[in-house]
């Protein structure tokens, strides 16, 4: 569904992606692990369209995307929660999720899938009218993902969505996302640190050293490689 | 106590002709950052404007109801001054659109001398009357207030606008995309916002509001000039400053303070020992005390975020 080839990025002189390539199955959750600064949301970003791509191509459904303005690229059906979630801080809970079905025209629909994200996290309908930004760290990242579901993706890249978020809601937040993937069929891919729990829910694994694919392979394999188990899952 | 009243009430019409100016700095502000300096010369062609539509349309204005005629020429100075704002954004200011934020502001003060000269060109220097479509009449002669239809119609105006303006940031798909590309652009854009379209559209709806303060100005005050712009432009932006830069109610609450600390000053200029010619210095004190004391503005917040 998702196919990115040999993308290359660069901040000014600074090359962050040297040719990274990898294939997102339809209907499958792929992650993509890797250390700090290795050039994972910076793929995201180039996939998306938040930053530009000196070479390579990202294709989706089959239809070159690269480089496409970021608004352009929700409309096709591929939403992108970025790191440290950027919800919209003053916009109450409710208006977060309206403004992420901003390009809907469908109002019985909209509200179908408003239901949808209260039944998925119902900490939301709780503080429906709470200004987003005095939520607590992992409602705000339920808030991001189920904004996101609000714009009626085909596929989801979900930036760290483990990032600085009680244990506790990461486990149900992991729980949602493949809910997500299983009852929606909405394709998914996931970039974590937390390689052990985005093993534990994906099919297969991209590796990324700085800016380099290291290593793919199925989620099981990539669990038991002594290379993966010694950088990435400890020891 | 009615000359205090009296007093007041001019402070208070005013003052909300600077609060339409000072709306459009702080939604510009709000949506690019940065103080658009050429906005008070927006307010001054749409006082022009509304000038050379009476020239134009003069006969058919004259044979309408004068409520009618006002408004038309309202409608359109505003439908054509909002069309020059969104060309000053695309011509301007767009191409700097990733470029550090002090050269777009000081393209800004380019493009308001730009105008002003071009003004000066086109209109000519002098000063010329602002024709009086609303008439000379006084309706208030309650307890010895001097109010006149030109008042009633500024200040009704605009309230109404302020209004229309609530209902369409708070109420409106535009107005969240307005709201939410504030907050956090990168984040709108994610949820398929064309940014550009939204800051097109707050700069046309900005500079409507202009030409609107503009044509009850003259109205007002009618004689105007290509250099009308530059005072009340910059009061209105220490209106916008005063109520917190970016927060709308703010920039209408600044307005009608500065309207009536300027006014009540120039009134009261013998009893608090201040010649009333230092009524235009009023403002920029209070931008001083503003700045010293609480920069964030009135209602402006110190924005604190989880992350």
């Amino acid at each position: 569904m998702l196919e990115i080839e040999n993308l290359e990025v660069s901040y000014g002189s600074i090359k962050a992606l040297h040719g990274v390539s990898l294939k997102v199955p339809q209907g499958s959750i792929v992650t993509l692990i890797g250390a700090n600064g290795a050039g994972k949301s910076t793929t995201l970003r180039a996939i998306s369209g938040l930053i530009k791509s000196r070479s390579g191509k990202v294709k989706y459904d089959g239809e070159d995307i690269t480089n496409l303005p970021a608004h352009k690229i929700v409309a096709k059906g591929l939403c992108h929660v970025p790191e440290g979630r950027m919800v919209f801080a003053n916009l109450t809970v409710e208006e977060n999720l309206r403004m992420g079905a901003y390009l809907r025209n469908d109002k019985a629909g909209v509200a179908e899938d408003l239901e949808f994200s209260f039944q998925m996290f119902p900490r939301l309908k709780e503080r429906i009218y709470q200004a987003a930004g005095t939520m607590s760290g992992g409602e705000q990242q339920m808030l991001a993902i189920a904004r996101a579901i609000m714009s009626k993706p085909r596929c989801l890249m979900l930036d760290e969505p483990s990032l600085g978020i009680a244990p506790m809601l990461v486990r149900s937040i992991f729980e949602q996302i493949v809910a997500i993937n299983k009852e929606r069929g909405i394709t998914i891919l996931l970039v974590e640190q937390n390689a052990n729990l985005a093993l534990a829910i994906s099919k297969h694994g991209y590796v990324l050293e700085t800016g380099n694919v290291l290593l793919e392979d199925t989620s099981e394999a990539l669990r038991k490689n002594p290379q993966v188990r010694e950088a990435y899952l400890g020891g | 106590m009615s000359q205090f009243i009296q007093q007041l009430l001019n402070g208070l019409f005013l003052g909300s002709i600077y609060a339409l100016i000072a709306l459009g700095y702080t939604m510009v502000y709000g949506v690019l950052r940065f103080i658009n300096f050429a906005h008070g010369d927006v307010f001054m062609l749409g006082a022009f404007t509304g000038l050379y539509l009476n020239k134009l349309m003069g006969p058919i204005l004259a044979a309408l109801p004068w409520p009618v005629a006002i408004l038309i020429v309202l409608v359109l100075s505003m439908a054509i001054c909002a069309a020059l704002g969104i060309l000053i954004e695309w011509l301007a200011y767009r191409p700097l659109r990733d470029k550090p934020r002090l050269n777009v502001l000081i393209t800004a003060i380019g493009v308001s001398l730009l105008i002003e000269y071009t003004g000066q060109l086109v209109f000519g220097a002098t000063q010329q009357p602002f024709p009086a479509i609303i008439p000379k009449v006084n309706v208030g002669g309650l307890g010895g207030l001097t109010v006149t239809m030109t008042q009633v119609i500024v200040s009704v105006t605009a309230v109404a606008l302020m209004i229309g303006l609530r209902f369409i940031v708070m109420k409106t798909k535009m107005g969240m995309a307005m709201r939410a590309l504030s907050l956090n652009p990168t984040a709108s854009s994610l949820m398929g916002v064309n940014n550009s379209v939204v800051i097109s559209f707050t700069f046309g709806l900005g500079s409507a509001l202009a030409a609107a303060g503009g044509i009850l100005y003259a109205s007002l005050y009618p004689s105007i000039e290509p250099f009308m712009g530059i005072l009340p432009g910059l009061k209105a932006f220490v209106a916008a400053v005063l109520g917190g830069i970016g927060n709308i109610p703010g920039a209408a609450l600044g307005g009608l303070i500065i309207g009536v600390t300027e006014t009540l000053v120039a009134g009261y200029s013998d009893v608090l020992g201040i010649p009333s010619g230092y009524r235009d210095g009023v403002a920029f004190v209070i931008l001083i005390l503003i700045l010293l004391f609480k920069p964030s503005g009135l209602l402006g917040k110190v924005e604190r975020e989880k992350v």
